[in-house]
């Protein structure tokens, strides 16, 4: 077979009855990429403190937390969380997806704290013996003079995790939630066919391209200051 | 002695780090319109002093006085929120200078004002653009701090510190970190200053302007206050014998005591 022909066959197998399960499961993917961010991005900044505590108790805590989460597959913590509640306690599971989203926010969460982390430490000391001169207060300074130079120091890297987190959505199916990938798979196997998966592929694509695009937006925004 | 001209009493100042002694019982006053030098050797505790007295080091005993104020007695802080008091009658110049890279110049000398002392913010501004007029900056009150050279940060951070009206200004090397033909712009600042009659206390290695604009000098060699006195007679006329080798080395190794020489009449 000539290549411009298997270029036809392939464009040839994609119909609407498959782009509409892959789209409706881009929603519940969507879903979990933004409440993934609205929870874990915040969650991360008191467990990144907490991490630098003085008060070793805490900061152990949170040592073995991020340990663990950065320890393990995503995948069978998603897997836990999902099936813990039955076999610990005996409890009906939590909705699927609603499983999914926890294990997705604390493992995140991890990640995104040990960047803050790396962000907050990098600031001088300089800056907090000038704020403290003048007057400021420690939350003050954290919030005034710190966390802003913070913000601009760990887009890159944040985008990095952001970007990760869109593929990792596929791991959802694991327990069964109805999202991009598990749509592809479904699809593939009814039809013999892998062009679905490819498809998928371009859908990730393109979404990782509006991430990266919204984060250079960012960089671009911060890039008033050295 | 009157108690209430006197901004700054510190008494028998211990400063350990870890078993290292480095100040050994420092005592001395800085009365008000004053200007004191803090002069001495590389290691002899001149810039801890100032970081014990400006609350950045904790001191290990000793008591320290501000604007009658007590930062600290015998060894005991008061609150965080007394210790903070007690520091607004202070401004301390950093030697890199430690401006707030985010904010712009404007904002540097205004957010302290609007958010420490309440000012609004149209008072803040008045105050802020009238100092940076001063300091010759008053066209780059909209620049951010990397814009700017050395001197003019180290301007910016003198017009941040006095906008908030400490009662001293401490300066901690504030030439230390420019290069020699910025390092008349600031001791002109400083010298302005102290015709306005403003109580500063200078770490300096700039010898002959230590001497013609501070009119009392401290040498600190060791840890303790080895010779104190006016500025003509310590530097001029020493007659501390550690005080001599030291001026001595200085004039005979220090390319600074030279360019100080020449500069620092005319500045």
């Amino acid at each position: 077979m000539n290549p411009a022909g298997s270029q036809v066959l392939f464009l040839q197998a994609i119909d609407w009855a498959m782009l509409k399960p892959m789209l409706d499961g881009c929603i519940n993917t969507v879903y979990l990429f933004f409440l993934t961010l609205l929870f874990a991005l915040p969650l991360a900044l008191p467990i990144a403190l907490g991490r630098m505590s003085r008060f070793k108790p805490l900061s152990g805590a949170i040592n073995f937390y991020l340990l663990v989460m950065r320890g393990t597959p995503l995948i069978l913590q998603i897997i836990f969380i999902y099936f813990a509640p039955y076999y610990l306690f005996k409890a009906t599971p939590a909705p699927r997806f609603a499983a999914v989203t926890f294990a997705f926010v604390l493992n995140y969460a991890a990640y995104f704290a040990e960047i803050y982390r790396g962000g907050i430490e990098s600031i001088p000391r300089g800056q907090y013996e000038a704020a403290k001169v003048l007057g400021f207060t420690k939350t003050q300074t954290f919030f005034r003079i710190i966390l802003p130079q913070v913000i601009k120091r760990i887009v890159p890297a944040t985008a990095n995790e952001v970007i990760t987190l869109v593929k990792d959505t596929a791991l959802a199916q694991t327990i069964g939630v109805a999202e991009l990938f598990r749509a592809a798979q479904t699809i593939s196997s009814a039809r013999f066919s892998v062009v679905p998966i490819f498809v998928a592929g371009i859908f990730y694509f393109i979404m990782n391209a509006v991430v990266d695009a919204v984060f250079q937006q960012i960089e671009r925004k911060l890039n008033y200051y050295r | 002695m009157q108690n209430k001209t006197k901004i700054v009493q510190v008494r028998k100042l211990v400063k350990r780090f870890g078993a290292n002694e480095v100040l050994h019982g420092v005592s001395f006053d800085i009365d008000c319109g004053e200007v004191l030098a803090i002069i001495g050797p590389s290691g002899g505790g001149k810039s801890t002093l100032l970081r014990c007295v400006t609350n950045l080091e904790r001191i290990t005993s000793g008591t320290i006085l501000i604007d009658g104020k007590t930062l600290v007695k015998d060894g005991i802080y008061g609150t965080a929120q007394n210790q903070r008091e007690v520091c607004l009658s202070l401004g301390l110049v950093f030697q890199n200078f430690n401006l707030f890279p985010h904010f712009s110049v404007l904002r540097n000398v205004t957010e302290a004002q609007i958010h420490v002392l309440g000012r609004s913010r149209a008072e803040a501004e008045s105050v802020a653009m009238d100092l940076l007029a001063k300091m010759g900056l008053a066209s780059r009150a909209h620049a951010y701090p990397c814009e700017l050279s050395g001197g003019q940060q180290q301007r910016v951070s003198i017009a941040r510190s006095l906008a908030l009206n400490p009662k001293i200004l401490f300066f901690d090397e504030p030439t230390s970190a420019l290069d020699p033909e910025l390092t008349g712009e600031i001791l002109k600042v400083i010298r302005q200053l102290a015709e306005a009659r403003m109580t500063m206390a200078i770490v300096t290695h700039e010898m002959t302007f230590a001497r013609d604009v501070a009119d009392r000098v401290i040498f600190l060699d060791g840890g303790v206050i080895a010779e104190e006195g006016p500025a003509a007679d310590v530097i001029g006329n020493p007659r501390n014998a550690r005080m001599q080798s030291f001026l001595k080395r200085y004039s005979e190794s220090g390319a600074e005591w030279k360019r100080s020489q020449r500069t620092g009449g005319s500045v």
